[in-house]
């Protein structure tokens, strides 16, 4: 074991009448961008995606997390496809959407729900979903997302006819 | 002809419980029909409902909503009384509006 730290004088450097910068706060705050227009509209584009990656990104431009807070609920096993009924709650507070994806429908996005202020941030709707596949669905809360998912076994598909 | 849309609103305190079910194909657009041709999508894209003059619930919707669609959902502000007013298009242009009063 060998060290061979030799001893550092120490030096301590007194700045005297060092200028001081004094980093003035910028007065013209920029303006809080209006809401996006993109959320009083149907979201066309993002209902073309095929995978649910490009349609999240379509629909809010950003990912979400996993949350315990979002509530979903959904058979474990559809008999039919066709008809599944599927609900969403939440405890977070400022929800202003809530939106369903279907991960191997032809088309990932199935719908979206815009919950505007006084309305309760809980769903509960009908899908349809072509095979087993798993289930998204996100809730927009304060401008960020949340998410939960649920993997549905289906018996009969609700694409085949 | 009858409205394609059938709602209950129900008043309970504060909180309005609103049910819709609307009768539409809500035709995805990748199911053959008996003749194998594709029948083309038909499906309702916006429902929207309004109360006292403010929108509450809007739904856009895609070809993955079940065949005569269903929703739930509730809000607060309403009483029994008020007029709730669902209106719905769909991707060829068509629609459909009524107007229920929440009990």
């Amino acid at each position: 074991m060998t060290t061979t730290t030799g001893p550092h004088p120490t030096r301590r450097l007194l700045l005297q009448g060092a200028a001081s910068v004094a980093l003035l706060g910028l007065g013209n705050l920029p303006f809080a961008p209006a809401r996006a227009a993109a959320n009083d509209k149907y979201p066309e584009d993002a209902f073309k995606q095929k995978n649910e990656a490009d349609a999240i990104k379509a629909l809010y431009g950003k990912t979400a997390e996993p949350s315990d807070k979002v509530k979903l609920d959904a058979p474990e096993i559809a008999e039919n496809g066709g008809v599944v009924p599927i609900s969403v709650t939440t405890t977070l507070d400022k929800v202003t959407s809530i939106s369903f994806f279907v991960a191997e429908n032809p088309n990932a996005l199935a719908a979206s729900y815009r919950i505007p202020d006084g309305t309760m941030p809980s769903v509960a709707n009908r899908l349809k979903m072509a095979k087993t596949t798993k289930l998204t669905a996100i809730v927009e809360a304060d401008g960020k997302l949340y998410s939960a998912t649920k993997e549905v076994k289906v018996t009969v598909g609700g694409c085949g006819g | 002809m009858a409205s394609s849309i059938r709602v209950r609103a129900t008043a309970n305190g504060d909180t309005t419980e609103v049910q819709a079910l609307i009768q539409h194909p809500m035709d995805s657009g990748f199911v053959k029909d008996s003749k194998g041709e594709l029948i083309p999508a038909h499906f309702i894209q916006e429902l929207k409902f309004e109360c006292n003059g403010k929108d509450v619930f809007i739904a856009d919707w895609g070809t993955a909503v079940s065949k005569d669609p269903y929703v739930k959902f509730s809000f607060k502000g309403a009483r029994k009384g008020d007029d709730l007013k669902v209106s719905w298009t769909d991707n060829k242009g068509a629609s459909d509006t009524t107007t229920a009063k929440i009990s």
